[in-house]
């Protein structure tokens, strides 16, 4: 082969070599990060004509659409990292309206320095997590920042999926008698970050729940059950999920807490930290809402699949024009589960 | 979770409630104050309320350090950030203290000061020997359960001579304040706020002992119960209350034995007397100026004291008008009588100080009791509301 023919140089330093602004301009070593970073790794039929856009068939049915922008510290956690966030949380967007994820875009901005062995690392997890949720991803960008201008990796994911026939989910649907479910441990995703986090570390074996649960939703579908509402209860956890449905829906809830499934690690990192596993943050449950009718055929269909072994019957519904998510509590009192305020910070005593 | 779900267990939480509510006379009204944020947190969030009869009512004390801490002592550290370029350390729920002109240390933060939360003020030594060519402060902030702590990195650093590290205390003491409240005109004079006793303080307690409250037994006739902050502790502790009361007792009693002893931990004492004296007086938002109600660092350590080392002057900023948390924390008003409640006054912008944090007396109605005030207009007649 000529020197001079279509090489791009020497190859890619996956094991010590560092993101560069050069990676991001445009020229031979951003085509040399795409080939031989990203290609390999997601390797399909759309990326790998190198255009700088997807031919996708319009398959038949509604297309479903969700974008969301993955930035975590730290980037490696117990149970995942930032590339198995990215691509997951993306498929689970779409996935709540009950459809079937089919194609994501992934779009990087890269700090400069940042170790590429870190960003193989990243890419190989989110072609694992993608192949695990059945997507292809199907197109991408890569910009670099200046060194202090980004905290080494975001990744922007969108994902575009189809909705079969008949199926009609939206966090609107909630109707008084609804049975509330959640889909296993609620916290876990949550406590994993917070265990890692610099000023943080104290030693759990708890481990992020991240997942894609697009093949439980499949499940559940399958299941007959009618399915009103489907959403993953992430940032400000069930409590402020439930809250955004209550207020979607023009109801109220009333849960139960004991009926609360908590890992007891978690409870007690929780217990230690000063925070409510209600607020902490879930990247591989859902919450599902249905006819009070339907829920005991929901929840063995949730509890037959691995994702929702732990699934339960956390509340109902109810007619409430103050829109409160009440619950409650062990003790069997009573008390609001309110929107969180700010960011969730421990308690002093 | 071991040692925590047995505190916490219904079937004898059912029996503690019905003995309080075959104990309680049906002709008379009990009031009590729990002075700690703690079981403030603890009555809101498990619902407690519910479980005591109508004529057993919880008054939630001033006992929530980031609540008492007024405007101007966050100004100072606000101050030492922007102005001075320091790191200031801190805990987490003091972060959002609103400060002078619509600020907080948050706020600060995200106009570029640097403010770390910190879990351990172990944390803001080991920044301040991470980064040596900075000033670090610690907002030292809490009752004498967070004192022992402080003492112990100001020591630390005075031992290895760190020379960026300083602390900003705000230390407060327990039974000041509860001097304060039973000296109230209200309280004592009027009579208007019976308060029929105290759910004294969990970890205050296992550093001071129970035997600085016996003179408020003694002095003011009021029983006390050194109660643990889970709920079990709480329902027992009333339930002894209720005992005293009826009984003509008033004494000091520990449901929290497990824990708390007569002396405390004299190690601890002897630390803070160590690195702190008593500092002639200090502003708390809520209940005004009171005399030796605080902390400060002792001479001998004054390098480490940020006061000293700036040459901080603290100047009181009055709270707003309309705010009634004076009121509140005395026991004299509920939170729904306050006209900025739940309208400009909201966790997400609190006005006051018991908005602030969870454990305040009108955080902790708003965020988990305040479906109770349905139907019923602010300031309604009507027997203030049974804890929140």
């Amino acid at each position: 082969m000529s020197r001079v023919s279509r090489g791009l140089g020497r190859p890619l330093d996956l094991r010590s070599g560092r993101v560069d602004l050069s990676h991001g301009s445009g020229g031979r070593a951003s085509a040399q990060l795409v080939e031989d970073l990203f290609l390999r790794a997601f390797d399909n039929e759309w990326l790998r004509v190198l255009d700088d856009q997807a031919c996708l068939a319009p398959p038949p049915g509604r297309i479903v659409m969700a974008t969301d922008s993955h930035v975590v510290t730290p980037l490696f956690f117990p149970g995942g990292d930032i590339g198995t966030l990215a691509v997951n949380g993306t498929v689970n967007d779409v996935a709540m309206s009950g459809a079937r994820p089919l194609y994501l875009s992934a779009g990087f901005i890269l700090e400069e320095g940042f170790p590429l062995a870190d960003l193989k690392r990243i890419v190989d997890s989110m072609a694992a997590a993608a192949g695990a949720a059945g997507v292809a991803i199907v197109t991408g960008d890569t910009k670099v920042v200046e060194q202090g201008k980004g905290d080494g990796v975001f990744i922007n994911t969108t994902g575009v999926g189809v909705l079969p026939p008949g199926v009609e989910i939206s966090g609107r649907r909630a109707r008084p008698g609804d049975a509330i479910l959640v889909s296993g441990t609620i916290g876990d995703h949550g406590v994993a970050i917070m265990s890692r986090r610099e000023n943080l570390e104290f030693e759990t074996e708890v481990r992020s729940d991240c997942a894609a649960l697009n093949g439980l939703v499949a499940a559940m579908l399958a299941s007959g059950a009618r399915l009103h509402v489907l959403r993953d209860p992430t940032r400000g956890g069930v409590a402020t999920t439930l809250n955004e449905i209550a207020r979607q829906s023009g109801v109220g809830m009333m849960l139960e807490e004991s009926a609360l499934p908590v890992d007891p690690a978690v409870a007690a990192a929780c217990e230690f930290l000063g925070l409510d596993p209600l607020y902490v943050a879930n990247e591989g449950k859902l919450l599902a809402i249905c006819p009070a009718a339907d829920a005991a055929a929901l929840l063995a269909a949730m509890q037959a699949h691995p994702l929702g072994r732990r699934a339960a019957r956390i509340g109902t519904v109810v007619q409430d024009p103050d829109q409160f998510v009440q619950m409650t509590t062990v003790l069997g009192g009573r008390r609001i589960v309110d929107w969180l305020a700010g960011e969730q910070l421990p308690r002093i005593c | 979770m071991k040692y925590v779900d047995e505190f916490r267990d219904p079937k004898v939480g059912a029996g503690i409630a019905a003995a309080i509510a075959a104990e309680a006379r049906p002709g008379r009204h009990y009031q009590f104050m729990e002075f700690c944020g703690g079981h403030t947190h603890a009555i809101s969030r498990s619902g407690l309320a519910d479980l005591l009869p109508p004529n057993v009512r919880m008054v939630h004390g001033p006992g929530c350090p980031v609540c008492v801490l007024p405007i101007g002592r966050i100004d100072l550290a606000i101050g030492l950030a922007t102005e001075r370029g320091a790191i200031v350390c801190t805990y987490g729920d003091v972060l959002r203290v609103p400060a002078s002109g619509e600020t907080s240390l948050l706020r600060a933060k995200a106009r570029g000061a640097d403010v770390r939360m910190v879990y351990s003020p172990l944390d803001a030594l080991r920044i301040a020997r991470d980064h040596p060519m900075r000033e670090v402060v610690f907002l030292a902030i809490g009752f004498e359960t967070t004192t022992p702590p402080t003492a112990l990195a100001i020591r630390a650093a005075a031992g290895e001579g760190l020379a960026n590290f300083s602390v900003l205390c705000n230390h407060v003491l327990t039974p000041a304040a509860i001097m304060n409240i039973l000296e109230s005109p209200e309280v004592r004079e009027l009579g208007s706020v019976p308060l029929d006793g105290f759910v004294g303080p969990a970890h205050v307690s296992t550093i001071i002992g129970s035997e600085p409250y016996r003179f408020f037994a003694e002095e003011y006739r009021k029983p006390v119960v050194i109660a643990g902050f889970e709920p079990l502790d709480v329902l027992q502790a009333v339930l002894m209350l209720v005992r005293q009361v009826n009984e003509g007792r008033a004494e000091v009693e520990n449901e929290f034995t497990r824990a708390v002893t007569t002396d405390g931990n004299l190690r601890a004492q002897a630390l803070v007397a160590e690195v702190f004296e008593l500092r002639r007086e200090f502003e708390w938002r809520g209940l005004g100026t009171v005399s030796y109600s605080a902390l400060q660092v002792r001479e001998a350590y004054g390098r480490w004291d940020a006061e000293r080392r700036f040459g901080l002057q603290y100047r009181p900023v009055p709270d707003n008008k309309a705010c009634e948390c004076g009121a509140i924390l005395r026991g004299l008003k509920r939170p729904v009588d306050c006209r900025l409640f739940g309208r400009a006054c909201t966790p997400e912008t609190p006005m006051g100080s018991c908005m602030v944090s969870s454990e305040g007396a009108c955080a902790a109605h708003y965020s988990y009791g305040r479906y109770r005030d349905r139907g019923q207009a602010a300031g309604a007649a009507r027997p203030a509301a049974a804890g929140t």
